[in-house]
């Protein structure tokens, strides 16, 4: 991971997901000449977007110029592979993208669509990014997100645990303590 | 001396029919406080048997939750097990069926002991709260004919606007007598400072039995809620 002396660079991608919604706003910023110089100058080589519902259609490039590679796709019925092979996730504020990411381990920014009624979202988005396990974004901040950010200050998240609920439901309903 | 006759027989039925009308209202009233009484009182039943369950299963985050909430509870407390799902969600049913099968091949059973079923929305999302009312009134008459057929003893809900016509039908079978069912509300991960409409309502309504929140922010508003950290 990371580049070597001579300017043989193993592969960084960068994994770009919007979920099952349509947030053309992240998809076309991320498309943008802005953010893909400022993720270059960091050292990522790959940028796959997985668009959703959305209709502006990334320009896809091979990267053999030396820009950044692009690809894209509209849905897959799992992206726990894509998030794998990831070194950068930027991801909707949807809570399923983000705690899959978060279990994963891998740094993730996350872009609140403002164009959303009634965003709920943005509150989850905004208390993780508090207790630093993610940074959190709008659309028009992107770039300097990723130019400012230190993924070494991030703080692991430890995945939460049900069995606290399973407790008090059980003792409510009368069933014996295991 | 007759119309005098025929008018205290008017007088007379309809004094009776309001009496009756004001006793049928007295006992409900009765009942409702009582409903509210006992709401959030452990059950006194020492060791139940299995408890016939409802699971509401929503869009977006809710489904996973709900899984990750069911993973750690027993299946063979909480058996029979019905699963509801809006009438456009198909993923969510999917989902379900796919956590039914492999507990299923993990416990060598035939078949699977669970069911599911569809319900029209209250409201999709970013619908506008005024034409809401028509379509929750259309939502509650479908919950009522699945509540009848289902009449659980546990309800699992996590916060989509599918289940309030359902948890209020479960409150009315509490008033009515049909069903005593105990309702647990776990408000989602994504709520950090605000309830969603669905929790607020069963919140202050005092529908459900046990009231769970994630954050801590949301304790604090909300003191009646149990806080039990991130399940996620």
């Amino acid at each position: 991971m990371g580049e070597s002396l001579d300017g043989v660079k193993g592969k960084r991608v960068v994994f770009v997901t919007v979920g099952t919604t349509c947030f053309d706003a992240l998809v076309k910023v991320v498309d943008s000449q802005e953010v893909k110089d400022e993720l270059l100058r960091r050292g990522y080589t790959n940028l796959l977007i997985q668009m959703g519902r959305g209709s502006y259609l990334p320009t896809k490039s091979t990267g053999d110029d030396g820009s950044l590679a692009v690809d894209y796709f509209t849905f897959s019925s799992s992206i726990a592979e894509y998030l794998k092979s990831a070194s950068l996730v930027i991801s909707h504020a949807g809570s399923g993208s983000i705690f899959e990411t978060m279990r994963l381990g891998k740094p993730l920014i996350v872009v609140v669509n403002e164009d959303l009624m009634d965003n709920h979202q943005s509150e989850l988005a905004e208390e993780l990014a508090e207790r630093k396990h993610l940074y959190c974004a709008r659309p028009p901040t992107l770039h300097l997100t990723i130019a400012s950010m230190d993924l070494k200050s991030l703080v692991p998240y430890s995945p939460g645990d049900a069995t606290p609920v399973a407790k008090l439901i059980n003792r409510f309903l009368g069933f014996p303590e295991d | 001396m007759e119309k005098n006759i025929s008018c205290s027989f008017s007088d007379l039925s309809s004094n009776l029919g309001i009496s009756c009308f004001i006793a049928f209202i007295t006992i409900i009233l009765v009942r409702v406080i009582y409903v509210i009484y006992r709401t959030g009182k452990p059950l006194s039943k020492r060791s139940p048997q299995a408890l016939s369950t409802l699971i509401v299963l929503g869009s977006g985050g809710h489904t996973a939750e709900m899984i990750n909430l069911l993973l750690v509870l027993q299946k063979d407390r909480f058996t029979p097990r019905f699963f509801i799902a809006a009438a456009t969600d198909n993923m969510s049913i999917q989902k379900a069926r796919v956590l039914e099968s492999s507990w299923a091949d993990s416990s060598g059973v035939k078949g699977i002991s669970a069911e599911f079923m569809q319900i029209y929305r209250s409201r999709e999302v970013g619908q506008s709260y005024i034409t809401s009312v028509w379509t929750t009134l259309v939502a509650m008459v479908h919950a009522l004919w699945l509540m009848i057929k289902i009449r659980p003893q546990v309800v699992l809900c996590n916060g989509p606007g599918t289940c309030f016509p359902l948890c209020v039908i479960a409150f009315i079978f509490k008033v009515i007598g049909i069903r005593w069912s105990s309702i647990f509300y776990v408000e989602s991960i994504a709520r950090v400072k605000r309830l969603s409409l669905s929790g607020l309502l069963l919140y202050k309504l005092r529908i459900a039995d046990q009231f769970f929140v994630q954050w801590p922010q949301l304790h604090r508003k909300y003191p009646r809620a149990h806080y039990v950290g991130c399940l996620m």
